[in-house]
């Protein structure tokens, strides 16, 4: 291990270092924590400028109340949740048959498919946007969220097909020669022997595909418009354009937009970093 | 291993064409539906705007075939050139989310009693989106009542108004996008510095090897996985970063933290841009930038293959 | 003969089914179907104001089932280039002159000239300018309001100084301020078209209405005499420490703290700066309002009077019914209603419509009507083309943060315009 286990070091190398770890994280987190803090201050205690003194009174209640209840943010929510969610089923849909294909058969162009999904998955947005533009609104699906799930499905499938072939190459292969000499269809080997092996991989990538979509904000601009279909990294712009220079209400707002890839993340916590670091280790 | 189709040793006199050529046609079946989807969404669409930035169009009437005006123009305007020069700087201060990142990773690569949730802790900022990270970043870097400003006021150091300083305001927001970033990097490195192999360092350390050295001859050549991957996303993060300009400063004060992404929706579709073509050229040159990059992935990858 | 004799008849028949239909429109015909409206009244006044116009108009056409979106005022601005082409409503909001030009230019709204043949066009005679290109009309007003300097009275009172009737004046006020430990004008940059209305009142209060005019009308290099005079002019102000610092970080909004508190006196800006700055707790014994002073004493005054309007889509479906909802919204009666201090607090578009008794509408209203002699102009970002205005803000922006850049800045000016003209 490296570096040199704590526990084998100096003894107060170890004080130095228990000491050190929670001195740092507070380091790290402080911008976080600064909001976290603005969040839950009355409004009195910014008018008379405290911005930093501790809150004269607990009022996250009624800060987040407000963020629930007096504004447009569920409805952002909503629309982020019917968005992520659709996309994530198709592109598990898609990449789990690409990635069978790529990963299982050998063909020719086979290298060549592969590495057209993995550059674009790489291409910068901005020359997909006009055009992407135009063609949702020739669709008719311009502001909708069909829109702006289609086009996820479709952007997100060069990264899934990468992460999908790679995971379906690793596993073993006699398991479908098997199959095949027993006369399995191809489908079948697809449905009964492949899938089930994926399960691990599915979960890893549904979380990362879900913060990917969660947190997109430039598609949602460029596709979406108001409070029927934007997703909530869109929406927090306009609720801070309402609530301009009220900090404890942006504060709160941010806090809500920011949760629930936060929450997902620490539930699936080993999915997440091992959807991740695939490929980090060989 | 192999992947070569098994041989059809029986063939039943009445099998269908379908069933004679199962194995050819069934990944092409398969991947039907993600590689139309993927064509019409992505590839076609980088063919549409190259194509587009031969035209001046308005996005609303006709549009007007100009050849190479659009790129004539962006080699006089100096918008671009800010634009052009921000990326650079993002390219090259982004990566610090690499060695960042490894420092944290070394710091945290311990079995001291809860440091999973340390872990987790300092890697969270990832997860959180990028406008949410903007708008955090400008109230820290706020000038009436920042707490830069205030931890700088502790010191004795005057107030700086970081993203209103034309001078200070790209670093101000890349400081901002490394701290996602590092946590990112953070992570590749605790799962690449689990895999070290044990023996390795035992033998760094009959020959003596310590610390630095150790680090630098023995773990770094074996966490080269982990840094491929950290590059990649890093370089790919540092030029797709519009989140973070549009939120922080919207490109100002004066356009001074533009970047091209930026840049190219600003001419495209903000509130007095109505150039697409132009849009589009500027676009043409952010992917020729990133083709230079994708295609030493591409390469990198394609050894890796050859080589299983 | 005979086909010019069809022709004229077809014509005075198309007139009589038109007049018709505009009759019918404001005379109660049942109208029917949907009216969907897309609406940037987001803020909290003018959002009541849009809700109550829907419901007095539903009212009167209780068969029509009339749909209104508000979207944020400033998404707005972006998203109606989407909208108009790819699902038009029957009535959308926009500003007059050029910021109207793209829109009318792609052939995205509605020629409604004939709407303004009548009654219409002699009681908003004094807008008809702003709402006309290539000889047409592209919709109508509903609202405009003055710009100027409101300032803190109290502070004004305790420092002794009495509004400025010249540049000397108001410089000399302004150092009397600065000498009281504050600053003399609060702006918010970040919104670019705050330093447009310095620039407009500068640069006409420099050189008059129609250089002005002819200025954004591309006509005059931006490397003219007569322009860097008036960059002159606004140096001074910006040596003198008159503005606040760090304005290119804040919004207009949050810009307003500065004179609330009491840390900056005055502010230029629309007459839209009134309900925040009473909300902010400036009862009118402390705020006032001043027209901007003369500088040169050879041109006449002129001041910028944004208009703000209706239009119809032409991919609109219920056009009948559009119409019919703008001619109520210019009427007389709702114009008052409309503009008045308790509800948009602005000014009317009708000349038959009565100015509320509100101190600053009734300020705005005497100094658009009888102290304007130069003319009255819209403001830089509708007066000149979209992308001169961007590239102009942005210079202007960067001027006032560091003036010595001035050359640069014109350089570059000058060079857009000379594409984009």
């Amino acid at each position: 291990m490296f570096p040199t286990p704590i526990e084998k070091t100096p003894r107060a190398w170890q004080l130095t270092y228990q000491s050190l770890l929670p001195l740092a994280l507070l380091m790290w987190l402080l911008p976080l924590l600064a909001v976290a803090l603005f969040s839950v201050k009355p409004e009195a205690d910014f008018v008379g400028g405290g911005y930093w003194s501790l809150p004269s009174y607990f009022a996250g209640f009624e800060n987040y109340g407000r963020v629930f209840f007096d504004s447009d943010m569920p409805r952002y929510l909503m629309n982020s949740v019917l968005i992520t969610i659709p996309t994530v089923i198709g592109c598990v849909i898609l990449s789990s048959m690409t990635g069978f294909a790529l990963g299982i058969y050998k063909f020719k162009s086979n290298i060549w498919i592969f590495f057209m999904f993995v550059a674009g998955n790489f291409v910068p947005f901005q020359i997909l946007m006009v055009p992407v533009r135009d063609l949702t609104l020739d669709l008719g699906l311009y502001n909708t969220k069909t829109g702006l799930v289609l086009f996820h499905i479709a952007f997100q499938t060069g990264f899934c097909t990468l992460f999908m072939r790679n995971f379906i190459r690793a596993l073993p292969f006699p398991l479908i020669e098997a199959a095949r000499v027993e006369g399995v269809s191809e489908w079948r080997i697809f449905w009964y022997v492949v899938l089930p092996l994926m399960k691990p991989a599915i979960a890893a990538m549904s979380v990362l595909i879900f913060t990917f979509i969660w947190n997109d904000y430039f598609w949602a601009v460029v596709l979406t418009q108001g409070a029927e279909s934007q997703p909530v990294t869109a929406g927090i712009t306009s609720f801070n354009a309402q609530y301009r220079a009220a900090y404890h209400l942006m504060s709160a707002g941010s806090i809500v937009a920011a949760l629930p890839p936060v929450a997902m993340f620490f539930l699936m916590q080993k999915h997440f970093i091992a959807g991740l670091t695939l490929g980090a280790v060989k | 291993m192999s992947t070569t189709a098994m041989p059809i040793t029986e063939i039943a006199p009445q099998r269908s064409w379908y069933k004679r050529n199962e194995i050819a046609v069934t990944p092409w079946l398969f991947l039907a539906p993600g590689v139309l989807f993927f064509l019409f969404y992505v590839i076609f669409p980088i063919f549409q705007s190259f194509n587009l930035s031969l035209y001046r169009w308005d996005g609303l009437g006709e549009a007007q075939f100009v050849g190479l005006a659009n790129y004539q123009e962006l080699s006089t305007d100096r918008a671009f050139e800010t634009s052009l020069w921000n990326n650079l700087k993002w390219l090259i201060l982004y990566l610090l989310a690499i060695p960042a990142g490894l420092f944290i990773a070394l710091f945290l690569n311990q079995t001291v009693t809860g440091i999973r949730l340390y872990k987790s802790l300092f890697f969270f900022p990832f997860v959180i989106s990028q406008i949410v990270v903007g708008l955090v970043f400008t109230w820290f870097y706020d000038p009436t009542f920042g707490l830069l400003n205030v931890m700088l006021g502790w010191v004795g150091l005057g107030p700086i108004n970081v993203l209103g300083d034309p001078t200070l305001v790209t670093y101000g927001i890349i400081a901002a996008g490394l701290w996602p970033q590092t946590a990112y990097c953070m992570i590749l490195y605790l799962t690449g510095l689990n895999a070290v192999d044990p023996e390795q360092i035992e033998a760094g350390r009959l020959d003596g090897a310590k610390g630095w050295k150790m680090l630098w001859y023995i773990i770094i050549p074996q966490l080269k996985p982990a840094t491929f991957i950290a590059f990649v996303v890093t370089i790919i993060g540092a030029l797709r970063s519009f989140d973070l300009i549009s939120i922080m400063t919207n490109g100002g004060p004066f356009g001074s933290s533009r970047v091209l992404s930026f840049y190219m929706f600003e001419k495209a579709l903000s509130e007095y841009g109505f150039r697409m073509g132009y849009g589009a050229a500027i676009a043409v040159v952010l992917f020729l930038i990133m083709l230079f990059f994708i295609a030493y992935f591409l390469w990198s990858m394609f050894q890796e293959e050859r080589a299983r | 003969m005979r086909s010019m004799l069809k022709a004229s008849i077809a014509a005075l028949a198309t007139t009589a089914v038109m007049a018709g239909a505009a009759l019918a429109g404001s005379h109660g015909a049942k109208l029917s179907g949907d009216l969907v409206i897309f609406s940037d009244m987001s803020n909290p006044a003018p959002r009541a104001v849009m809700e109550g116009m829907v419901e007095r108009f539903g009212e009167m056409h209780p068969d029509l089932n009339i749909e209104l979106t508000v979207i944020d005022r400033e998404a707005y601005k972006t998203q109606i280039r989407n909208f108009l082409s790819a699902n038009p409503p029957d009535v959308a909001n926009w500003y007059a002159a050029n910021r109207m030009k793209p829109y009318v230019n792609a052939g995205l709204f509605d020629d409604i000239s004939d709407m303004w043949t009548g009654k219409i066009g002699e009681e908003l005679a004094s807008t008809k300018g702003a709402m006309t290109i290539d000889g047409k009309q592209w919709g109508v007003p509903y609202t405009y309001y003055q710009w100027g300097v409101y300032y803190r009275k109290d502070i004004y009172d305790e420092l002794g100084l009495s509004e400025p009737a010249t540049f000397d004046e108001m410089k000399a006020n302004c150092q009397a301020i600065i000498d009281s430990g504050r600053k003399c004008y609060t702006l918010g940059s970040r919104n670019y078209w705050t330093t447009g209305g310095w620039f407009d009142y500068l640069n006409m209060r420099t050189n008059g209405y129609d250089f002005h005019a002819a200025l954004t009308g591309g006509e005059i290099p931006w490397t003219d005499d007569r322009v860097r005079a008036t960059f002159a002019n606004w140096r001074e102000l910006i040596d003198m420490g008159a503005f606040v610092d760090n304005h290119q970080s804040y919004s207009w909004q949050e810009s307003l703290p500065f004179i609330v508190n009491g840390d900056a006196a005055e502010i230029l800006l629309g007459n839209f700066a009134v309900a925040p700055l009473r909300d902010g707790g400036l009862d009118d014994s402390k705020l006032d309002f001043y027209q901007f002073p003369a500088i040169n004493p050879d041109v006449e005054l002129a001041e910028d009077a944004p208009t703000d309007t209706f239009h119809i889509p032409s991919g609109a479906k219920n056009k009948e019914a559009a119409r019919a909802f703008l001619e109520f919204v210019v009427s007389a009666d709702n114009q008052t209603l409309i503009n008045n201090g308790s509800n948009l607090g602005q000014l009317p578009v009708n000349a038959n419509s009565g100015v509320d008794d509100d101190k600053f509408l009734k300020e705005g209203f005497a100094m658009l009507s009888s102290n304007s002699p130069g003319g009255v102009a819209q403001f830089f970002d509708r007066d000149a083309p979209a992308e001169m205005a961007a590239v102009a803000m942005e210079g202007f922006q960067e001027f006032m943060v560091f003036p010595d850049n001035l050359d640069d800045i014109l350089g570059r000016l000058e060079q857009a315009r000379g594409r984009i003209y």
